[in-house]
């Protein structure tokens, strides 16, 4: 039988729960016997090459770039796992919230103190256009699973992708999902 | 500025220097100055030796209070639901069209501001208004250039027609309408023991009117008996729940009762003060009151020596509050009273243990105060013969909405729905709201249910929702007023309550599926659970009861998708490419 195929891809965040994702430090052994990775930044494959099993994914969603990528999880992932607080919440990147777009960027290309001469706000065709806010990853598509978490922990990663791919209910125990 | 920092001193001398009078320091600056800046909150920080963030806290707290300045007239134009229902929006829009603001602003010459507020006590004769602390009623929108006008002709407000309360006062009963000579009850009170008083009022089974149902012998059986150097009485005048108006018609009608029962209460639990907590909207009946406690204080009935009885001393104080409802609930409204912001302490400790300047402390509402005052008159049994076997004696309703009497009944508790549509003129109601926003949405199969503590509890609001009316649409707006008002203390009420009113939009909107039903269904038992007060336990419950009884209204607004985005791309993109000159690239 081919070994489940899993995709991983991170929208607006720290890149964290990847990192935290390495942290399964042997493990990524077995995990190689159990799963064949996909489009990832992790083996660095930039498109999906056919339907996935399951999809991981880290980050909010701040941009046009974001939203047509998360929209491409979605369409080629049989199970869609949002994991961290940045995807499940929009997380510090949505701090920006409380303030207007326009105020954002004036203050970050325009008025700020490091700003020489006069600034310009990018508008490069190649460089994603910012949404108003930053959105959590189910608001935009439908999502199977959440790991809370900033990040969540390698243990809390392994212990649902096993059960996952076990075919088994995700029941964590509480120390990996308790955050304070 | 120097002017400001001189008044500020004067101010802070008038009250003693104390830093518990802060709510009135801050009450009576924010009066002379229309506003209290950062330089003024330094100012008192300063005069009272406190810091700067604590005024701050306090100050940001309450709606009454600005920090920025406002126009001369702020004029307050209640959203609640019964006032949408008789055309408030439409009125709201009349008054920006006359002034030429939106509400929320102050005009050019700072002259006026309007703006919204949730329920301020007039929902029987809605729309309604409060023109700086003066309220004007059954407005139209033709209403708006007319007020306006006389506003910018320096008019006195209090003379306009539209300035006028009625009482309606549909149905008084022989608990709190009934006359009563002053000093009656107090009299019936000295010539027993207090612990005597305590027994009668056990007798007559009287239990809290305020909303949670307390057997008010009980409270104040605790109270006397906690250990402390002094203890308190607290009056609840808050009544801020939406559609609730009978403490209004009680302080209007009959403010000597309740100062009669506020007494008796002192004696029975050896106070030597009471405190009247009067929500900051009903700041127009503060002279009226005053005037009815010199009186007392006149006539022997507050002060030293009460009715010639050795060593019974015992006066009451009023509390102005600042537009908060959850100063209502009795925690806050201690915190409140302490000068402090209104929220919720941890409990235990009680109130009755450790209350008002951590001193024993029983907090009763106005009418059952009033209903304390006639049982020590007409005794305790004659009290516990009227009503139900848990729910003795009668109870006020205000009943507002769809109906064509609305106003103040005062019935004898377990009359039914039905009955009561009968009475007020709604025999075509297709839902009844009672308890007001954190009660229960009752629907027609239900109506023979009995207003009780065994049934169907309230403080007092009844909202009657006519064939017509959009029933979920007014949820969502009672959802609206949770979010407002909560205080933002744990998480499961303050974002829960927004959570909820986004999941509800949605449906409403008609983008809602079966699974986001379900969902909100879940956030709304996480609010009503893991919150720490009332208000976060009963913010969910106009989703939970209309789910309950109406759930065919829901199911005909879904859509059959398993999933609908609440992301509007469009939407969330416009702003992006109008700053950058740019088209969206990507699809709906
Ligand atoms: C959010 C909230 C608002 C409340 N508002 C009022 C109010 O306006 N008036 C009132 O008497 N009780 C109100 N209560 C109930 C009080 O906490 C308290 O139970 C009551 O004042 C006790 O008086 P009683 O025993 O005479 O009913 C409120 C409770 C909560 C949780
Ligand atoms: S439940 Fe709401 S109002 Fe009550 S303490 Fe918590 S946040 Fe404040």
């Amino acid at each position: 039988m081919a070994k489940p195929l899993v995709a991983t891809g991170f929208f607006t965040g720290c890149f964290g729960c990847h990192m935290s994702f390495l942290d399964i430090d042997e493990r990524i052994i077995d995990l190689v016997e159990l799963i064949e990775f996909d489009k990832s930044p992790i083996n660095d494959i930039k498109e999906f090459t056919r339907p996935v099993d399951i999809g991981i994914i880290e980050g909010g969603v701040s941009n046009e770039e974001n939203v047509e990528f998360l929209r491409e999880f979605r369409k080629h992932c049989k199970i869609l796992i949002a994991i961290g607080s940045c995807a499940i919440t929009g997380g510090v990147p949505s701090m920006r919230n409380t303030v207007p777009l326009k105020e954002c960027l004036e203050e970050a290309y325009l008025n700020g103190p490091t700003i020489q001469n006069d600034g310009i706000i990018p508008n490069d065709p190649d460089i994603p256009t910012m949404l108003d806010k930053v959105y959590p990853c189910h608001e935009v598509v439908k999502i199977d699973y959440f790991l809370p978490g900033c990040p969540p922990s390698a243990d809390t990663l392994w212990a649902a992708l096993v059960a996952l791919l076990q075919g088994k209910e995700v029941a964590l125990p509480y120390e990996l999902v308790k955050y304070d | 500025m120097a002017g400001d920092a001189a008044l500020v001193t004067q101010v802070v001398e008038q009250f003693g220097r104390d830093r518990g009078r802060l709510m009135d320091i801050a009450r009576a600056l924010h009066a002379k100055l229309g506003c209290l800046t950062e330089d003024t909150i330094g100012d008192v920080a300063d005069a009272l030796g406190m810091r700067r963030v604590q005024v701050r806290d306090m100050v940001s707290f309450y709606a009454f209070f600005s920090r920025r300045p406002k126009g001369k007239t702020v004029i307050r134009l209640c959203d609640a639901v019964p006032e949408r229902m008789k055309g408030a929006e439409e009125v709201a829009r009349a008054f920006e069209e006359a002034l030429g603001i939106k509400v929320g602003e102050t005009t050019p010459d700072g002259a006026i501001t309007i703006e919204h507020a949730p329920c301020i006590g007039l929902s029987d004769q809605a729309p309604g208004a409060l023109i700086g602390a003066t309220p004007v009623t059954n407005l139209t929108p033709a209403d708006a250039p007319k007020i306006v006008q006389a506003l910018q002709d320096g008019k006195d407000i209090a003379t306009l027609p539209q300035a006028e309360v009625d009482l309606n006062l549909r149905k008084p009963g022989p608990v709190i309408f009934a006359p009563m000579e002053r000093g009656t009850a107090i009299r019936a009170a000295v010539n027993r023991k207090p612990e005597e008083v305590i027994a009668e009022m056990n007798k007559s089974r009287l239990r809290g009117r305020g909303g949670a149902g307390f057997p008010t012998a009980m409270k104040w059986d605790f109270c006397r008996k906690a250990k402390g150097n002094a203890r308190y009485l607290i009056c609840n005048a808050d009544e801020g729940e939406p559609g609730t108006f009978k403490d209004r018609v009680i302080l209007t009608e009959c403010p000597d009762l309740l100062f009669e029962g506020m007494t008796v209460a002192g004696y029975a639990l050896g106070a030597k003060e009471g405190l009247l907590y009067l929500r900051g909207e009903y700041e127009y009946l503060l002279p009226h009151l005053d005037q009815v406690l010199a009186k007392r204080r006149h006539l022997g009935l507050l002060g030293k020596n009460i009715v010639g009885c050795e060593g019974f001393d015992f006066d009451i104080r009023i509390q102005l509050g600042a537009g908060a409802y959850i100063c209502g609930e009795e925690s806050a409204l201690i915190e409140s009273l302490e000068g402090k912001r209104g929220a919720p302490r941890d409990r235990p400790p009680f109130p009755v243990q450790k209350g008002y300047k951590n001193q024993p402390t029983s907090v009763n509402n106005v009418e059952t105060l009033c209903c304390a005052a006639r049982v020590l008159e007409m005794g305790g049994d004659w009290f516990a013969a009227m009503g139900t076997r848990d729910s003795t004696g009668t109870k006020l309703l205000s009943v507002s909405g769809d109906c064509k009497h609305p106003g103040v009944y005062e019935l004898e508790y377990g009359i039914t729905v039905e009955k009561l549509l009968e009475m007020v003129g709604a025999e075509d109601a297709q839902a009844v709201q009672v308890g007001g926003p954190s009660g229960q949405c009752v629907a027609p199969k239900d109506f023979g249910r009995s207003i009780s503590f065994e049934d169907l509890p309230t403080g007092g609001s009844i909202i009657v929702f006519g064939p017509k009316r959009d029933l979920l649409e007014c949820m969502r707006q009672f959802i609206e007023f949770f979010v407002e008002e909560s205080c933002g203390w744990c998480v499961p009420c303050r974002v829960g309550t927004t959570i909820l009113s986004k999941q509800l939009a949605k449906i409403l909107d008609g983008r809602g599926t079966r699974a986001d039903v379900q969902e909100m269904e879940k956030v709304a038992n996480t609010v009503k659970t893991m919150s720490r007060c009332g208000l976060g336990q009963t913010a969910a419950n106009p989703i939970l009861s209309t789910l309950r009884s109406f759930p065919g209204l829901y199911e005909a607004r879904l859509k059959k998708d398993d999933f609908v985005p609440p992301f509007d791309l469009k939407a969330a993109l416009a702003e992006g490419c109008a700053i950058t000159g740019k088209q969206p690239v990507l699809e709906d």
